[in-house]
């Protein structure tokens, strides 16, 4: 657990950069600092691991003052990993990762086996350990830099803007990646983000900060998008708060049954088929048709989304982005159960409501 | 040439081969106490970030002495021998080395001393172990101008009577025995160039092939 009690942070130019901060990170959970630029959220994470020092204030790391321990002992306790990875480029990948072991005194091979569990840990093959980082891609360099940062399996790790030099795709590989590297691990995560996509979708709580190092909000993904605290708040969300939402509703949605139709299939139907393969996994859709027609695979169109059982989000993106308005649902194999219709997802979405699942 | 292959000249005490060890430990020796001069201290204003203009002062005023006028107001001095010799050539020396290390120091990226200092470093560590690795490539730079210069100027130990290549140099426009002058010229030439291969060796050695530059003294 990581206190933050009264912390205020003024540069020797006078510049307020966080203003009385309270808040509390729980122990075991993500907590993503977001806001735009000047707002102070990465100056808060650094005061953490007493990069910088607060002007006034506490934080409490395990209900231990920060400031009673010196700084590289404090730092070895606490994972760090920052925007660029900050490799070391003239050690080899395995001695990176091993780098916080070495410092706090591990034989040289305990820590470089140590080394080696962590990089598959991350997903990255044994033998990129002999590589330097150089000869790797930022999406992998930033792998190895959250291996680093575990090496020593501190119980906080701290993670400034991790992901935002890597391109979208790989970006979106490597959240993934966290969520379920922290399922394994359960760390107490403070991670830093200017991107609001990125903090609703990592964060079991997410503090808005605002210009002046104001925190503007501290709530729950769901709430932030369902009851912003204020108009920033509600601005710094963006505009499809509403859809959104659905992100962090798992209602259930009637499931309906579909004709499932094979290649080579005669068929003589006026609505829309599911054309599946032998596995049942869907191949896409074929459009009503007058009198009997059989199913090649030139006729096909494209399907949507495939809704996996999960959010009411992907339930919705699954039937709007169908051809057919009917969203596929499919179980853990990919194999076709149903579809799932728009209009049942909004009578979820209503019924969520009334239950009060929803906060308003 | 048929001076430098006269057998008769590659023995004895003033002999060819005696030269050259003499001209090589003039050149080491000032190497070695340039650089515990100058590494440290480009090392550490490299480091701290203050002092930087003590750097550029110091380089530019001892760029802009005369060697050959250091040489002289020092054996006024302090007499002929070995002490004008090397204090003017550590002279020389330093400049070069002491910017090559500053400024290595200088360009290790912020991010990488920034996750040095984050993963629980101390300061000399955050030096030895990843400042000073990645600065290697801009240090042996310092150091192979330091040695270009010191090989070329060491011959003008023999001007004021001491020993070395440069004893062939000044001999021969003495006597007028341009062979050994040109002899001695060409000596020199190819000890520098020996020189240059040799740090480029410890080059080869020494700079994590992971550094950017490594084996080529470029910069990043």
């Amino acid at each position: 657990m990581i206190e933050f009690r009264a912390v205020t942070k003024r540069f020797e130019d006078g510049t307020i950069a966080v203003d009385e901060l309270d808040l509390t990170v729980e122990a075991g959970t993500i907590t993503v600092f977001v806001g735009p630029s000047g707002c102070g959220k990465t100056t808060s994470l650094r005061m953490v691991n007493r990069m910088i020092d607060p002007t006034s204030g506490t934080i409490l790391v395990d209900g231990k003052d920060v400031l009673s321990v010196d700084p590289p002992t404090l730092r070895r306790g606490i994972g760090y990993v920052i925007q660029q990875a900050g490799l070391f480029p003239h050690r080899t990948v395995l001695d990176n990762v091993a780098t916080v072991p070495l410092l706090s005194g591990w034989d040289r091979r305990r820590a470089r086996t140590r080394a080696a569990e962590l990089l598959e840990t991350v997903g990255l093959p044994a033998e990129f350990g002999k590589r330097y980082p150089a000869q790797l891609s930022g999406g992998q360099q930033q792998r190895v830099g959250v291996a680093r940062a575990l090496a020593a399996d501190p119980p906080v790790l701290l993670m400034d803007e991790p992901f935002s030099a890597v391109d979208p795709i790989v970006r979106e590989g490597l959240q993934d990646e966290l969520l379920r590297l922290q399922a394994e691990i359960g760390k107490t995560i403070v991670f830093v983000t200017h991107d609001i996509d990125e903090a609703l979708k990592l964060g079991d709580k997410v503090a808005v900060m605002r210009t002046g190092g104001h925190l503007a909000q501290y709530a729950k993904p769901a709430e932030l998008l369902s009851a912003p605290a204020n108009d920033f708040v509600a601005n710094f969300v963006g505009k499809d708060r509403g859809y959104r939402t659905l992100t962090f509703l798992s209602a259930d949605v009637p499931v309906h049954e579909i004709d499932a139709v094979k290649v080579g299939d005669t068929v003589t139907s006026n609505s829309w088929k599911l054309v599946v393969d032998d596995t049942r996994r869907p191949l896409g859709w074929l459009s009503p048709v007058d009198g009997s027609v059989e199913v090649t695979a030139d006729r096909l169109i494209a399907g949507g989304s495939l809704y996996d059982g999960g959010t009411l989000r992907s339930a919705l993106d699954a039937a709007l982005s169908s051809p057919s308005a009917l969203g596929v649902t499919v179980d853990a194999e990919g194999a076709v159960v149903g579809v799932v219709h728009a209009d049942d997802v909004l009578k979820a979405l209503a019924a969520a409501r009334a239950a009060g699942e929803v906060p308003s | 040439m048929g001076w430098l292959f006269d057998p008769a000249h590659w023995s004895g005490s003033t002999g060819i081969p005696v030269r050259i060890v003499e001209h090589f430990t003039y050149t080491w020796l000032t190497l070695l106490i340039a650089a515990v001069i100058a590494v440290p201290l480009g090392a550490f204003v490299g480091h701290t970030g203050r002092g930087g203009f003590l750097i550029v002062g110091l380089t530019n005023g001892l760029r802009a002495l005369p060697t050959l006028a250091v040489l002289i107001i020092v054996v006024l001095w302090a007499g002929i021998g070995d002490v004008p010799v090397y204090t003017a050539l550590v002279l020389l020396a330093v400049p070069p080395i002491m910017a090559g290390t500053y400024a290595g120091i200088r360009a290790v990226e912020p991010s990488i001393v920034d996750a040095a200092r984050g993963v629980g470093m101390h300061e000399g560590g955050v030096l030895l172990q990843v400042e000073l690795p990645n600065a290697l490539p801009l240090v042996f730079g310092g150091f192979r101008g330091a040695a270009l210069q010191v090989v070329s100027t060491a011959t003008i130990a023999a001007y004021v009577g001491a020993g070395g290549l440069g004893r062939f140099v000044f001999d021969g426009l003495a006597f007028q025995e341009y062979d050994q002058m040109l002899g001695g010229a060409v000596l020199v030439a190819v000890l520098a160039v020996l020189v240059d291969l040799v740090f480029v060796g410890l080059q080869k050695l020494t700079v994590s092939p992971g550094v950017v530059g490594a084996g080529s003294g470029g910069n990043r």
